[in-house]
């Protein structure tokens, strides 16, 4: 199962080796880390993507609560939460291509946000799926790059993670 | 007063009443050790290599519960206590190391004697600091000392760069520490509590399983109670011996690969277990699905929630710290009216006496090679069951093991979850500082006290009259036995060829040496060594039958019941 565990922890040099360390020690998968400062500086919030059975996924939560500089952990896929990502994809837009592009960008609710002559560079947030349904109704050899900076999620309503 | 980093450290370590230190200079630790030549109330113990150093502080903290501390310097210093560090951070050992490192402004720039301390040792300590601010020197310096012994222990280490040792800074050292990411557990939940008595006093075959938890939050005495108000058996692991004391009754031995038949039986058919302190690990339970195989309630009281459900599934867990989990049990159980049922509990003792009535550990001796369970039994019966015991790994580690009934905790101090070779003379070290009148008798192998065979220099330095028990065989026993049993006869490398005249050796080093090679001659040779040279090192080397084995066995990946119990089964 897919899941999204969120991870507040002290904004200390190191802190994310901590977190990736013991993901490779323990032989757990990523699928994406994203990691960020928060609103109070000295904390910084993590997202992590991880495929595991229920098990796995109990034990890297316990495993993460252990670091020392881990504040709090959460598994946001247990109840209602909302994820997005953000993709940048630069194209090749040229001639007929030019068009098409940015009909499709409008359909997925991108935005152009870099034009030049041959290329357009456009920007799409939403979840996983979004980015990859974008990229699939596309023609891929017109795909110069793509960068997505992984999920980042948080819970829904009154699920809050702060100290 | 501003104070240098270095006056720092050393002030922050006698704020913590550290006593000794086990350490190695270099250059980065310069101004550290200037300040310690300056002061007497901290003894620094200079080894040989600065493994010894960590394995002498670890054997310092488990024989008497102080943390031990070393001091190394940075790069090589730091890469040879590895080992040491690894080998504390397994076992759960509360250790504070204190490495040196290249001036701040040299860090990364591949300087001479520079190693990323912090990044080489993060998978294996509790927790690790770089200190960037002489500011912070202090209060970092409680932080590791507050992290190492609370909650579940660990080894702590922080790095200092040689330049925050020389700069200054007013010093406060903080009275207490709080972090908000930090806040282990002490009491156990009394709801889970309750339920685990209720499924204790239904059980009809119950079985207590007891580990390093338990010595390490000094809860042998909680636990003892337990047992006897309960009448259950109890067994240990190796790093829980002497948790409850071995010749009672009530217990069974050790359990595991090398464990009692009785043990890995009662521990496989019980129908309700009560693991404390203890981890279920692969070398304890062997294969978890043949272990699951019968079915049986789980109550698992741990201080560390991930230790639970780790590789079996509890259905009572209990995070806590063990003392104040078995208080609280206590308690319920003497008010509670209810008693587990006399007649299963009754029944349940007459199987567990029909399993031990095969004498597991019988062994055959013969009048003309030494048997290496005999040396241990010897040494049982001329110190008393009273020494403190240390081990390197390998049979020798189980025999003693197996054949020294540890009545106390915290005597019996071995590698047990990293099994590192070369543990047993520096940790002998450790243990008869933190404890200087002890009886310390290190029991080992022709392989693995070569290991850290350095230290013979640091005993004579310091006078530490610790008796090596060597159980030569001249091979590497474990792996001749694994090769012997599962590799076809093919002895690849086991045997140890050139070995040193130990005794003479012994004596090179300014110690007394003996070699043994008849059975009649062992208790003698103990005796002299314990009574006549009670005040100087002695090496006992034993030649010891070659080709005997460790039994019982539960081989890697089998099930508890498929042991295997003397040689004639191969």
């Amino acid at each position: 199962m897919r899941h999204i565990i969120s991870i507040l922890i002290e904004n200390e040099a190191g802190a994310l080796s901590r977190v990736s360390g013991l993901f490779s020690a323990r032989g757990y998968n990523i699928e994406s880390l994203t990691v960020a400062p928060t609103e109070d500086p000295t904390l910084s919030r993590m997202t992590i993507v991880s495929i595991g059975s229920d098990d796995i996924i109990e034990q890297i939560t316990k495993q993460l609560n252990k670091l020392i500089d881990t504040v709090k952990v959460v598994d946001l896929s247990e109840a209602a939460h909302i994820e997005r990502e953000l993709m940048l994809v630069k194209v090749r837009a040229t001639g007929k291509d030019r068009e098409e592009m940015k009909r499709v960008a409008d359909i997925f609710r991108g935005r152009i946000i870099d034009v030049t002559e041959s290329a357009y560079v456009i920007e799409l947030t939403g979840n996983t799926n979004k980015m990859g349904a974008f990229l699939d109704a596309i023609d891929r050899s017109l795909i110069l790059e793509t960068v997505r900076t992984g999920v980042c999620g948080i819970g829904r309503g009154d699920r809050i993670l702060k100290v | 007063m501003q104070l240098t980093g270095a006056e720092i450290v050393i002030r922050c370590l006698q704020e913590e009443k550290v006593e000794h230190v086990f350490g190695y200079p270099g250059g980065s630790v310069l101004f550290i050790y200037d300040e310690l030549f300056k002061q007497d109330q901290i003894k620094h113990i200079l080894v040989r290599h600065e493994q010894a150093a960590v394995h002498a502080a670890d054997a310092y903290s488990r024989s008497s519960n102080k943390i031990g501390v070393c001091l190394v310097t940075s790069g090589p210093g730091v890469t040879n206590a590895v080992t040491g560090i690894a080998t504390a951070h397994m076992d759960s050992i509360p250790l504070v190391v204190i490495s040196g490192q290249v001036p701040t402004a040299y860090i990364g720039q591949d300087a001479f004697q520079e190693a990323d301390t912090v990044g080489i040792t993060r998978p294996c300590v509790k927790h690790n600091f770089l200190v960037k601010d002489v500011k912070d020197l202090a209060e970092t310096i409680k932080k590791a000392f507050y992290l190492a012994k609370t909650g579940r222990p660990g080894p702590v280490l922080v790095d200092i760069p040689k330049d925050i040792t020389a700069k200054k800074c007013e010093f406060h050292y903080p009275k207490t520490i709080s972090m908000r990411s930090y806040n282990p557990v002490v009491k156990g939940h009394t709801g889970q509590i309750k339920k685990a008595l209720q499924l204790l006093l239904d059980a009809k075959r119950p079985m207590i399983y007891a580990g390093g938890g338990v010595i390490l939050s000094d809860a042998a005495d909680k636990l003892t109670k337990m047992t006897r108000l309960l009448g259950f058996p109890i067994t240990q692991t190796l790093m829980g011996l002497g948790g409850y004391p071995a010749t009672d009754r009530q217990s069974l031995g050790m359990l595991g690969m090398h464990g009692t038949y009785e043990a890995n039986m009662a521990m496989q058919e019980c129908d309700v277990l009560l693991a404390v302190g203890a981890r279920f690990d692969d070398r304890v339970i062997g294969s978890p699905d043949h272990f699951a195989k019968v079915a049986r309630k789980i109550i698992h009281i741990d201080i560390d929630p991930s230790s639970i459900s780790k590789r079996v599934r509890v259905d009572v867990p209990i995070v806590g710290n063990v003392p104040d989990v078995l208080d609280e049990l206590i308690k319920q159980i003497q008010v509670s009216e209810a008693k587990a049922e006399p007649k299963a509990l009754a029944s349940w003792w007459k199987q567990i006496e029909t399993w031990r009535s095969k004498n597991s550990l019988k062994y055959k001796m013969g009048s003309d090679l030494i048997m290496p369970q005999y040396v241990v039994e010897k040494l049982y019966e001329v110190t008393g069951g009273d020494a403190f015991v240390t081990s390197d790994v390998g049979q020798h580690q189980m025999w003693a093991a197996q054949y020294y009934k540890f009545d106390k905790p915290r005597r019996w101090i071995n590698s047990g979850g990293l099994g590192t070779m070369g543990f047993g003379l520096p940790a002998a070290m450790g243990v008869r500082f933190a404890n200087p009148k002890a009886t310390v008798a290190c029991i080992t192998g022709e392989g693995s006290i070569q290991m850290n065979i350095q230290e013979l220099s640091t005993c004579k330095q310091f006078h530490l009259p610790v008796k090596i028990l060597c159980l030569n065989n001249g091979y590497l026993g474990m792996v001749r036995q694994w090769q012997q049993m599962f590799h076809g006869n093919r002895y690849a490398e086991s045997y140890v060829d050139a070995l040193p005249d130990f005794v003479k050796l012994a004596e090179a080093y300014g110690h007394v040496g003996f070699r043994i090679d008849k059975p009649a001659d062992v208790e003698p040779a103990i005796r002299e060594a314990f009574v006549k040279h009670k005040n100087q090192l002695v090496f006992l080397d034993f030649q010891t039958d070659k080709t005997a084995n460790v039994f019982p066995m539960v081989a890697a990946g089998k099930g508890l019941s498929e042991m295997i119990l003397a040689e004639e089964e191969l």
